[in-house]
């Protein structure tokens, strides 16, 4: 059985300027992204819903499309697919929808070059102050922002179902999915490292929140897709990586995982007692011997829970016919989590929080240092710095500590063009050869303007179509985008 | 400084060659080979350790 595999990731990246006491964090997040967009036709953000009542050949006015409802914030749409905007006081960068887990960890990888990017073009054109731009989740003061990762889940897997089964992988997850973070925040007891920079502020099981109460499984139901047949799975307690295995490995798993439950290949699942207070449990606990209660009066570890999870997801594996990048990730699943039993450290050329707690142990021994001295924070915060020459973590990998996935050709290929096999081809494609005439856009849909008067508004409700093998010949013969827009209606859909 | 160090060359767009690190069997071992680098990352911190955290506040957001 073959399964319609989806995933994209949302970061949000920390901004802070230099020597400015002043400094307005939603400002300098405008400047970079316009930035981005200077030169080029803006591309509104356009929050209408899915309406089956707007046919795709029809047209409307501008008066028919409610653009940003988000007082006014600029965003734009990149060639490679993504959304690029200010989201509150945070440059935020949407990745293009992507089907396997290779590409879904390079296009959340691309999203620290393009902001790195922007940053340095408004430094040249608005002359704007020396900003520093984080790939991370807390400030060390309590304030925790995003990074969130979305799956594409058929409608006909009950919502509960889902629940029962990925809380708990959700929850050991952490021990391969931190980026790490010295001390505790949110009132927590206090720990000199922990695993997780999110799990301080994981309140609830389920729920609706992102800014308060946080929930391990989200519930917001906004598909960006047909609404009968699939809903997004938008998960919000992960932490942002910069490792490529990591992010491959933190990705995949879930969408294996989720291949599996609706082949209803998990066998029973496993109820923890309390999952909130398990994860912090986890994430407070860097040696990975402490045990969380199991529902059946059980206790295991994050490492045996996942081993759990590992067996099952590998004999599922050798039967569906899945992408070829699974095997690879079963692979290294398996050997981090070997190395994880044996030594946690092992992993350092892997995982981002054994990496910095390795530069953290390395540091604390050389000037015998305590965990609370803002050297230590310092380094800690630095690793995420997105820009090559001051990244921590580029140094690992500059050095060989640590391992890539990608090379960075790969990268710069993938700042500009979308991954082939989704709608993200359509409208990365769309921005580049008519960029100019389009004037709004959002995950389901463009609006193009066609002439005096006239927008055109194509769907894109099948996140699988609209790829370069369903529309590659169309864009390659439309010389403008009233040919585009003909050929679509003839051939019976936009994407 | 070792012999690690003297084999990286910046480039003007902060870009280095790569060069080969140890494969390793524990974690100690990990840190040793760390340690090779900590002059080199002090090179890059950011100045006055303690002003830049605590001035690095977010506001929330999501």
């Amino acid at each position: 059985m073959s399964h319609s595999i989806v995933i994209g990731t949302e970061t949000e990246f920390g901004i802070t300027a230099l020597h400015d006491p002043d400094f307005k964090p939603v400002l300098a997040s405008t400047h970079v992204v316009n930035a981005e967009v200077a030169g080029r036709r803006p591309i509104r953000w356009s929050f209408e819903e899915e309406s089956p009542g707007l046919d795709l050949r029809g047209y409307g006015t501008e008066e028919s499309f409610p653009f940003d409802s988000e007082s006014g914030l600029v965003s734009t749409v990149l060639t490679n697919g993504a959304r690029f905007y200010v989201d509150h006081a945070h440059p935020e960068y949407s990745s293009p929808e992507t089907t396997n887990p290779y590409d879904a960890a390079l296009y959340d990888k691309v999203g620290e070059s393009i902001v790195h990017r922007a940053t340095m073009r408004a430094a040249e054109l608005f002359g704007v102050g020396d900003y520093r731009i984080h790939k991370n989740n807390s400030d060390g003061h309590s304030n925790s922002y995003g990074w969130h990762e979305n799956y594409l889940v058929e409608r006909d897997i009950p919502f509960e179902t889902i629940v029962d089964h990925l809380t708990g992988f959700l929850v050991s997850r952490v021990i391969i999915a931190g980026s790490g973070k010295v001390g505790a925040e949110n009132d927590r007891d206090r720990v000199d490292y922990q695993i997780s920079q999110r799990a301080d502020f994981i309140e609830e099981r389920v729920g609706l929140e992102t800014t308060l109460k946080r929930p391990i499984i989200n519930t917001r139901d906004e598909p960006h897709a047909d609404p009968l047949k699939y809903r997004r799975l938008h998960i919000i307690l992960g932490d942002a990586t910069l490792s490529e295995v990591q992010t491959f490995l933190k990705l995949g798993t879930v969408a294996l995982f989720l291949a599996a439950l609706s082949d209803n290949a998990l066998g029973d699942p496993l109820i923890l007692d309390d999952p909130v207070s398990a994860l912090r449990t986890f994430s407070h606990d860097p040696t990975l011997d402490a045990k969380v209660a199991l529902a059946d009066g059980r206790h295991m570890t994050a490492v045996e829970m996942q081993r759990h999870y590992y067996a099952r997801l590998a004999t599922f594996r050798r039967r569906a016919d899945l992408h070829e990048s699974f095997g690879d990730l079963l692979g290294q699943w398996d050997s981090v989590l070997r190395d994880l039993a044996k030594d946690p450290l092992l992993t350092a050329d892997r995982l981002d929080w054994t990496a910095k707690l390795a530069l953290l142990k390395s540091y604390r021994e050389r000037e015998s240092l305590a965990w609370s001295h803002p050297k230590l924070a310092l380094v800690a915060l630095q690793y995420h710095d997105v820009h090559p020459g001051r990244s921590l973590f580029r140094k690992l990998t500059r050095t060989r500590r640590m391992q890539r996935l990608f090379t960075d050709e790969q990268i710069a290929a993938a700042c500009v063009a979308p991954p082939q096999d989704t709608r993200a081809f359509f409208r990365g494609e769309c921005i580049r050869l008519f960029g100019d005439s389009i004037v709004a856009a959002n995950w389901d849909s463009l609006v193009f303007e066609t002439g005096a008067d006239n927008l055109w508004r194509v769907p894109m409700m099948e996140p699988l179509r609209g790829t370069r093998d369903h529309v590659g010949d169309v864009l390659e013969r439309s010389g403008t985008p009233a040919e585009l827009i003909e050929t679509l209606g003839d051939i019976g859909d936009g994407s | 400084m070792t012999d690690r160090e003297h084999q990286q060359k910046k480039h003007s767009d902060g870009a280095e060659t790569h060069e080969d690190a140890q494969p390793v069997a524990d974690g100690q071992e990990v840190t040793d080979q760390i340690d090779d680098l900590l002059e080199e990352i002090d090179s890059v911190l950011e100045e006055n350790a303690e002003e830049f955290v605590k001035n690095y506040v977010q506001k929330g957001g999501e």
